[in-house]
């Protein structure tokens, strides 16, 4: 079976910046696929490339079995972008970006229309209102209506849930995975590491470089670390604390938590024991699981 | 298809443009202004000469001279002085313009046809100062000769009578109101192409268009027919000013007017999609584009004279495209030129057009 996109060894520079340095992976049809990174990690830059935006400085991509560089005229008939910024017209409302977008690729918005219902929905209220008038959560459901209008095999979405409220961002994953199931392949970026594990498979990048490709909870299982949480009422003071102690080998904050990685013989209890004796109160150590985001520290902290 | 996709980039050029809260005033209220106030100020006739008369004579001739030259439209009588070198504190200090001496006994030389007369003219304002002392000098002669008939002497001057083709009046309105609507287009059609194709760029909806299937080809034009249209409501603003204010009509038919305005709209277009092409920024792109209308307004004989130019800089104008739009808008109007007459301008800008419209399509790049 041939793959819905194929990225082999594909180099591009910005004059000294490298934004991408040998990315290969693939993706098979029908996948979920996240790419998973900071910002400036190369994300945008690939994507450019995959649609036919840009042209890489060595590699090939291929995508619906179609080259990127030599079939772009068919190819951009076939994929469905989302760029990081809106793409449609704030002053043309909802109902005229729509028409305009299907008429721009020769389809009609009723043929397709229901491919797009499911997100269109909420939208429908209001067909009057001008794009840039709506808020972000619905901006972000017209732009992907935009993208899928023509009815794409691939959809190709740049950070789409980057400013958005955390609700209208779990709908949109939503959303995604109704769209996977109806044949669609996407693949979706996003430097929001939780959102990670919506996905089926993630590609991990950082400076231009794949880290890691498989599924979230593959990875996460591949952690192989001695993992704790650690609490204190003072924070910071347990941090600094604790990344000078000779048995941790790293300690960052972890949303509410710090996470800190042990060497073997590290001992909950005894760490515990010569914290408070330093003056920290209410220190509490417990294991923690990890998942993709100390992975990725642990990679970046790796290929250190 | 082709036709179905350029027809919905059109339409949705024309919603944007007439959303847009600043482009429709542009394109009505700007030629209102500009054709209602530039013609009055923007004027190069010399009015209100300011003189200083040093009247040594102190005769009934002398005192009808000064007093012919109040009554006259053109000249004013700012001072009487006793000595020349009072005359000449009121140039300095930028009160007169022209210095009128009459000499002692210019009454009885003039009896006895020996009789000179000084007419001194500030040259800072070479116009002024030429057209000046001209003017006085006029008046003086007019007056003396009137004087000397009524005194019995019959002046033995040539009768010299001047008619000014086209331009009966020699009112320099005539000659701008055509320019101004040049001026108009200039701006308008260069400046708007060029700001909505790099608005495009900077709010990044060109992303969404890049990877659709529209040609450039196709994209480059429904950036451009829309100024046909825009061309044509500036014009018609700029006819209807004309003549319900100033009262000039087109001499020739308004036909061919319209016609170069089409053209003429479609080569600045080009040429500001070209430029926005290049440029990254609104900023970059106003920039660039204002070093080239400079150029295209002074060189093009908007308001001097191209064959008063050097021999070198009347070739160059043959470059410049707006040179040819204002040949046929000043021979429609004044002269009444017909469409065939025209046939090397309109060629001319047809190539222009042609040309912009090629380097706008291959300048565009949808890939990077």
């Amino acid at each position: 079976m041939t793959a819905a996109i194929e990225i082999s060894g594909i180099t591009k520079r910005y004059g000294n910046v490298t934004a991408l340095d040998g990315v290969s992976f693939r993706i098979e049809p029908g996948e979920l696929f996240g790419l998973i990174g900071p910002d400036g990690a190369g994300k945008s830059s690939l994507y450019r490339i995959l649609a036919t935006l840009a042209l890489p400085d060595s590699g090939s991509a291929k995508v619906c079995g179609l080259d990127v560089a030599a079939d772009y005229r068919v190819l951009r008939t076939r994929i469905g972008y989302m760029p990081e910024k809106f793409s449609f017209y704030q002053d043309l409302t909802v109902t005229e970006n729509l028409h305009f977008f299907a008429s721009l690729f020769g389809v009609s918005v009723r043929e397709n229309f229901p491919l797009i219902a499911p997100i269109f929905g909420q939208l429908e209220k209001f067909p009057d209102r001008k794009a840039g008038a709506l808020s972000g959560g619905m901006k972000q459901k017209l732009a992907l209506s935009c993208a899928l209008i023509h009815r794409p095999e691939i959809l190709l979405l740049d950070e789409p849930t980057t400013g958005v409220d955390a609700v209208s961002r779990s709908e949109f994953w939503e959303m995604l995975s109704q769209l996977t199931r109806s044949g669609i392949t996407i693949l979706v970026s996003t430097s929001y590491m939780d959102e990670a594990t919506r996905c089926g498979r993630i590609a991990m990048i950082n400076e231009g470089h794949i880290l890691a490709v498989d599924s979230p909870a593959a990875l996460a299982g591949s952690l192989g670390e001695n993992l704790y949480n650690a609490v204190a009422p003072d924070m910071f003071g347990l941090l600094t604390q604790l990344r000078m102690m000779p048995d941790v080998i790293d300690c960052y904050t972890f949303g509410a938590t710090l996470h800190l990685v042990a060497a073997p013989g590290f001992s909950p209890g005894e760490t515990v024991a010569a914290l408070t004796h330093s003056g920290l109160r209410d220190v509490r150590i417990y294991p923690a699981q990890g998942d993709i985001e100390d992975l990725f520290i642990k990679q970046i902290r790796d290929g250190k | 298809m082709k036709l179905k996709i350029l027809m919905a980039l059109l339409r949705k050029e024309v919603i944007l443009m007439r959303r847009n809260p600043i482009i429709p005033k542009i394109i009505f209220v700007m030629p209102l202004m500009v054709m209602l106030v530039i013609p009055l100020v923007a004027n190069l006739d010399v009015k209100n000469v300011e003189v200083t008369v040093v009247d040594n004579d102190r005769t009934p001739l002398s005192r009808r001279i000064i007093a012919d030259m109040e009554a006259s439209d053109f000249l004013r009588v700012r001072d009487i002085c006793s000595t020349h070198d009072r005359a000449m504190i009121t140039v300095e200090k930028g009160d007169a313009d022209v210095v009128l001496t009459i000499p002692d006994d210019f009454m009885k030389e003039v009896a006895s046809h020996t009789s000179r007369i000084d007419v001194e003219a500030n040259g800072v304002n070479a116009t002024k100062g030429m057209l000046g002392s001209q003017y006085v000098a006029q008046s003086v002669m007019h007056t003396v000769s009137r004087w000397m008939e009524e005194n019995g002497v019959r002046m033995s001057g040539e009768d010299i009578s001047v008619i000014n083709r086209y331009n009966p009046t020699l009112d320099f309105r005539n000659y701008m109101i055509p320019a101004l609507m040049v001026v108009l287009l200039i701006i308008i059609c260069g400046f708007l192409p060029a700001l909505n194709l790099v608005g495009e760029k900077e709010t990044g909806t060109i992303e969404a268009m890049n990877v659709t299937p529209v040609s450039r080809l196709i994209f480059v034009l429904s950036k451009l027919i829309p100024f046909w249209i825009i061309g044509i409501i500036v014009v018609t603003v700029g006819i209807t000013v004309g003549w319900a204010v100033y009262g000039l009509v087109p001499q020739g038919n308004i036909l061919t007017i319209y016609l170069a305005t089409i053209l003429f709209s479609f080569v600045m277009s080009g040429f500001g999609v070209a430029i926005a092409n290049r440029s990254s920024t609104m900023l970059q792109s106003i920039f660039v584009m204002f070093a080239f209308i400079m150029i295209f307004q002074l060189m093009s004989g908007l308001f001097t004279p191209i064959g008063s130019m050097p021999r070198w800089a009347q070739y160059l104008t043959y470059a410049i495209p707006p040179r040819y739009f204002i040949e046929i808008m000043r021979s429609v109007y004044l002269k009444g030129t017909l469409l065939g007459e025209l046939f090397p301008q309109f060629l001319a800008l047809l190539g222009f057009a042609a040309a912009f419209f090629s380097v706008a399509a291959l300048t565009y790049r949808k890939q990077s």
